[in-house]
């Protein structure tokens, strides 16, 4: 299982192309209430995730991931 | 208590602040007498129709008309049962018939609506460990097809083959994939590069389906959709389509080459717990279907139209969905709801109808003046539309 030290630092630099608003993010940054992301926004990003870790984060997992912090104990899984 | 609608308080209140400014209802719009498949009459006014996907004219075709009389003179006016009990007559298995020939394809099912056909196939063939990718712009049918199953719902970018090729690759070996399309997308009327898209998903083991709602008559040299034009209808495992638009009346369908096709009559759910469509429905789908199958010339002025239509709309300075026509439909892009709202009203005042289309409908959160054209459309319409669009586009500050 990869570092989750290292998972966490690449979301968050991911999530900054996106960081329209300037949030300050940590792992309980909701992904639509926090950093107000629409439906496109999520699916760049997503694809982007998807693309650094080489995995698939299907619509129904989306659903339940809320927050920066369980998006990295996803990949943690995911990875694992 | 806590009252179950308090979600929908900002659409109300949206559409609260939009009436206030006094305008039309968009979304109300009542057809008092139809003349023809291209003029209403709508608030006591002469109204062409450009937003009515009645592509190929086929609502008044005579030979249509006299079918659905007889069929309700001979069987009734409906079935009162499922497909599976005692809903289906002579005139749905003939229908059926025609799909088959329409298509040159082993199979047909007929559902009751094209988004029962979508909900119920998508829904059905793909279950639990399996994956659906599908095209992010996908119409809700689609989703809520995929929603009612237990499927792994992976969505790409509109229209990117890459995206979808490197989805397809990392799906665990031996899952089961159905890749869902559309020929071509109704928001923007811009065509799948379905040839890349099919060749990619059969390369990783995906079936593929294909919604030719907006194609069906008009697009491929038999009218069988964007995947005959494209040369790779064969590679197409199923074709979702409707009678909806280019047939003229209402139902959908499925029609497919896979030998154990007939089982999903017996396990689709929107096909089963529903009744069948009504005899003479069936009767005028079959019709026109048979009359759509040699329709060259009727396919041909479309076209002649579509590209009138683009090119003039180009010229008087609108922003279109598609740099070129692809298809009957031409998407108007406007700034804003508000703008959007005023300019489809004062298009009505010309006596023009074409269809508002805005979010969450649209892909971006565009909105959207939407035509369709009609191959029933003459020169002398096409005129008269560029005409109102002119006048209107001024009035409303639009175009200069």
């Amino acid at each position: 299982m990869p570092d989750r030290q290292q998972t966490l630092a690449k979301v968050l630099e991911l999530i900054e192309p996106f960081n329209k608003k300037g949030v300050a993010v940590t792992e309980a940054t909701r992904f639509a209430q926090d950093l107000e992301w629409d439906s496109l926004t999520v699916l760049d990003f997503v694809a982007n995730i998807e693309d650094e870790f080489d995995v698939i984060i299907s619509m129904n997992m989306q659903a339940e991931i809320e927050t920066v912090g369980q998006l990295v104990d996803a990949l943690q899984k995911l990875k694992a | 208590m806590t009252d179950l609608f308090s979600k929908f308080d900002p659409l109300i209140e949206q559409r609260a602040a939009l009436l206030e400014t006094g305008l039309t209802d968009p979304f109300n719009l009542v057809m008092e007498k139809v003349e023809s498949p291209t003029v209403a009459i709508c608030n006591g006014k002469r109204t062409i129709l450009l937003g009515t996907y009645n592509y190929m004219g086929m609502t008044f075709d005579p030979d249509v008309i006299a079918a659905g009389k007889t069929a309700l003179d001979e069987f009734g006016s409906g079935t009162t049962g499922s497909r599976v009990l005692n809903g289906t007559y002579a005139g749905h298995k003939a229908c059926e018939e025609a799909l088959k020939d329409f298509y040159a394809m082993d199979h047909a099912m007929v559902f009751s609506t094209g988004y029962q056909a979508n909900l119920g196939v998508i829904s059905t063939i793909a279950g639990k460990d399996d994956y659906i990718v599908l095209d992010i712009d996908s119409h809700a049918s689609i989703y809520d097809g995929c929603a009612l199953g237990n499927a792994q719902i992976v969505p790409f970018r509109h229209n990117d083959i890459d995206a979808l090729e490197k989805r397809l690759k990392r799906i665990p070996d031996g899952a089961g994939k159905l890749v869902v399309l559309e020929g071509v997308y109704s928001m923007l009327g811009d065509v799948a590069p379905l040839k890349e898209m099919i060749r990619v998903s059969k390369e990783n083991g995906a079936m593929v389906l294909v919604d030719e709602a907006h194609s069906m008559g008009f697009i491929g040299e038999h009218g069988r959709g964007v995947a005959e034009a494209q040369g790779v209808i064969d590679d197409v495992d199923f074709i979702i389509g409707t009678f909806s638009k280019s047939v003229g009346t209402v139902g959908g369908f499925c029609v497919s080459n896979h030998p154990k096709f007939e089982i999903l009559r017996l396990v689709c759910r929107p096909y089963v717990f529903t009744a069948s469509l009504p005899p003479s429905v069936v009767a005028t789908a079959a019709t026109s279907i048979r009359k759509l199958m040699d329709s060259a010339d009727k396919r041909a002025h479309l076209w002649e139209n579509s590209k009138r239509l683009h090119a003039g709309l180009k010229q008087l300075g609108f922003t279109l969905g598609t740099d070129e026509p692809q298809s009957a439909i031409i998407a108007v892009i406007m700034p804003d709801l508000e703008t959007g709202a005023a300019m489809w009203e004062a298009l009505l005042h010309e006596g023009l109808y074409v269809n508002l289309a805005r979010p969450p409908a649209t892909p971006a959160g565009m909105t959207l003046l939407r035509c369709s054209l009609c191959a029933l459309h003459s020169e002398s319409q096409v005129g008269e539309i560029l005409g109102m669009f002119a006048a209107a586009g001024r009035a409303t500050g639009c175009i200069s």
